[in-house]
């Protein structure tokens, strides 16, 4: 058994060595047009796997993440756009004057988003984790739509629907890679502790997990404010990344796409909710011709803004009714490597 | 005495599942809680187990009244269960089931889990090497990485069990351990309870229908029929109870 756990980690460390020659490998010799993908592939992945946290590992059919990404990327732009340029921005109303003072160095803005998002996810945690039933997918889609509406009728903190530009572009393959990393490693830290046994344990059945002594509401409490802490970390890369946020861009639909990543992947699999992002991030730039006109056997379609929601859409029906436990199942990587191991016994 | 019914009674709605119920179990004893189907036995487990609250009466346990904990409390105060219709965590290893029972015993946190700080991997490692020892106790070590579920039922049951026992509780509730077990299982099983009784210096109180196996095991037993005592004393003595008899008598006849 020792072999096989210091086996384990061998790979464990291979592998984010590999991530890292990745890394810079991609960011000195892809163009510019690849390196923002997988600017965006890394970026869904810090979301997609603490989304599954709470989701997939803990078995709480939640839909918090554009909420707390919109609060993230809020922070984070306020924080790192200079007060000149907030001083042109603000079209609507005069900000804030404590508006104008926020700036921090952007390690501190992302930190600050995700602690900002956890606070949130604990203050809903407390009434909603209270009671057993699934009140937590509606209270998280109402959380969503108060953020945006908040967010447009805000205009002296956010500039209302105009959003805020001139984000300095800090966000680069070494912050998003590195951090999707840092993600990972602390999620799958997570799941392989006492916490994640509780997490897993609600969601297998919650009456025995309470009658081994797990404290359920904390169990759920601490994967949903895990998740929330890293979807305000990506909301504020993303923002950095985009130099441009707005309301819009954080509707139900950025939850959707994150939903039908960890579906896809697996609920439950860390390792399938990163497949499943690339699979969904990559295949959506991949399939941006389903968008446009088409020319099939000499006619020409016309352009179907949407078409490849739509093919998506069409995908997550497809496994919920065929293939429900996605890709990995909740398996995880190295479940391949034991369970040979089982065989031979 | 290590647990103590005080009169207690439960309604839901209009139906009265426990009524006016008192008993004492002694440390160490085997406790029988007997009675046809519907009697109240599984009723009486959850309420000394925090999920119910009776609707008056009190729960005392080793002089502590339990009243308004929960569940998880109660089973760090040292009372675990097992359930009437097996629970195991499905998607998990049997080892994992086992360790579940110790986590809350194991002496690190949250930050400290995610830095994998000296601490973690200390207490990771003793709970494993404990659960795999009780794992053993039961016979079921060479089943540590095979999924729960994918176990027989015999197997599931001493699982259970052992998981129970990972609480390190002083009380353990067996809700129909030899259910759905053939009689060598059975036979098995009154000796292991009775084994790990004397090594985990354990109190049971536990819920059966098979006489045979309650005059084998119990020291003591309580005899419920529609929530109400009609016996209590020692088994073989049940058995010959008029009211007992016709408890049962009446329960097969509306089988
Ligand atoms: N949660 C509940 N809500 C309503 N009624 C309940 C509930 N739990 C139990 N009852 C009722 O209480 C009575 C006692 O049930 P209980 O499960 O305690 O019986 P039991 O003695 O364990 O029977 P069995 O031998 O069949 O397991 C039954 O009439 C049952 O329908
Ligand atoms: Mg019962």
């Amino acid at each position: 058994m020792g072999i096989t756990v210091s086996k384990n980690q061998w790979m464990n460390v291979a592998m984010v060595a590999f991530a890292m020659c990745f890394i810079v490998f991609s960011s000195n010799y892809f163009d510019e047009y690849s390196v923002r993908i997988l600017n965006n592939i890394a970026i869904f992945i810090i979301l997609a796997v603490s989304y599954n946290l709470i989701n997939g590992v803990t078995g709480q059919f939640s839909l918090e993440p554009n909420g707390f990404v919109a609060i993230g990327a809020y922070v984070t732009a306020l924080l790192l756009v200079s007060p000149e340029a907030k001083q042109y921005q603000y079209a609507i109303v005069d900000p804030y004057p404590f508006v104008m003072t926020l700036h921090a160095n952007f390690v501190v803005a992302l930190l600050l988003s995700g602690i900002f998002a956890a606070l949130l996810a604990l203050a809903l945690a407390a009434p909603v984790f209270r009671v057993r039933g699934d009140y937590l997918a509606i209270v998280t889609l109402g959380f969503g739509f108060i953020i945006k509406i908040l967010a447009i009728n805000n205009p002296e903190i956010t500039n209302g629907s105009l959003g805020l530009n001139d984000i300095p572009e800090f966000s680069n393959l070494y912050w998003t890679g590195g951090i999707a990393i840092i993600a990972v490693i602390v999620i799958l830290n997570i799941v392989n502790s006492k916490f994640g046994r509780a997490m897993k344990a609600v969601r297998d059945d919650e009456d025995a997990a309470t009658a081994m002594g797990v404290n359920t509401f904390k169990a759920k409490t601490l994967a949903f404010c895990t998740s929330a802490f890293f979807e305000g970390v990506g909301g504020g890369l993303l923002a950095a990344l985009l130099t441009s946020i707005s309301p819009d861009l954080f509707d139900f639909f950025f939850t959707f796409q994150l939903l039908i990543i960890i579906v896809l992947g697996g609920l439950g699999s860390t390792t399938g909710a990163i497949i499943g992002t690339v699979l969904v991030i990559g295949g959506s730039e991949w399939m941006r011709f389903l968008d446009e006109p088409m020319h099939l056997f000499g006619y020409t379609t016309t352009a179907m803004p949407g078409m490849r929601m739509v093919v998506f859409s069409l995908i997550l029906i497809f496994i919920m009714l065929f293939a429900r436990e996605g890709i990995m199942g909740k398996r995880e990587l190295k479940d391949f490597f034991t369970s040979r191991k089982k065989g031979e016994k | 005495m290590i647990l103590k019914i005080d009169n207690v009674t439960k309604n839901f709605g209009g139906v009265t599942a426990i009524k006016e119920t008192s008993f004492s179990v002694a440390p160490k004893e085997i406790f029988g809680l007997i009675g046809p189907n519907g009697a109240g036995k599984t009723t009486m487990f959850n309420i000394i187990t925090g999920n119910y609250e009776p609707s008056s009466g009190q729960v005392i346990f080793r002089g502590e009244p339990m009243d308004g904990l929960k569940p998880h409390q109660i089973v760090r105060k040292g009372i675990a269960r097992t359930f009437q219709n097996i629970r195991l965590f499905s998607s998990m290893s049997v080892l994992d089931n086992v360790l579940i029972g110790f986590d809350f015993q194991a002496r690190y946190g949250f930050l400290e889990s995610i830095v994998r700080f000296p601490r973690f991997i200390k207490e990771e490692k003793r709970i494993k090497v404990r659960s795999m020892e009780i794992l053993d106790y039961f016979g079921m070590a060479s089943f540590a990485h095979e999924k729960a579920v994918d176990l027989s039922y015999g197997q599931q049951r001493k699982v259970e069990i052992a998981r129970a026992l990972a609480t390190n509780p002083e009380l353990l509730l067996l809700d129909e351990p030899a259910a759905g077990m053939n009689p060598s299982e059975t036979e098995e099983l009154g000796v292991i309870i009775k084994k790990a009784r004397n090594d985990f210096d354990l109190t049971v109180l536990l819920i059966e229908h098979d006489m045979k196996f309650v005059n084998q095991m119990c020291d003591k037993v309580l005899v419920l029929d529609y929530g109400k005592t009609i016996f209590e004393g020692k088994p073989h003595e049940a058995i010959q109870d008029p009211e007992v008899i016709a408890a049962y008598l009446g329960d097969f006849h509306n089988d």
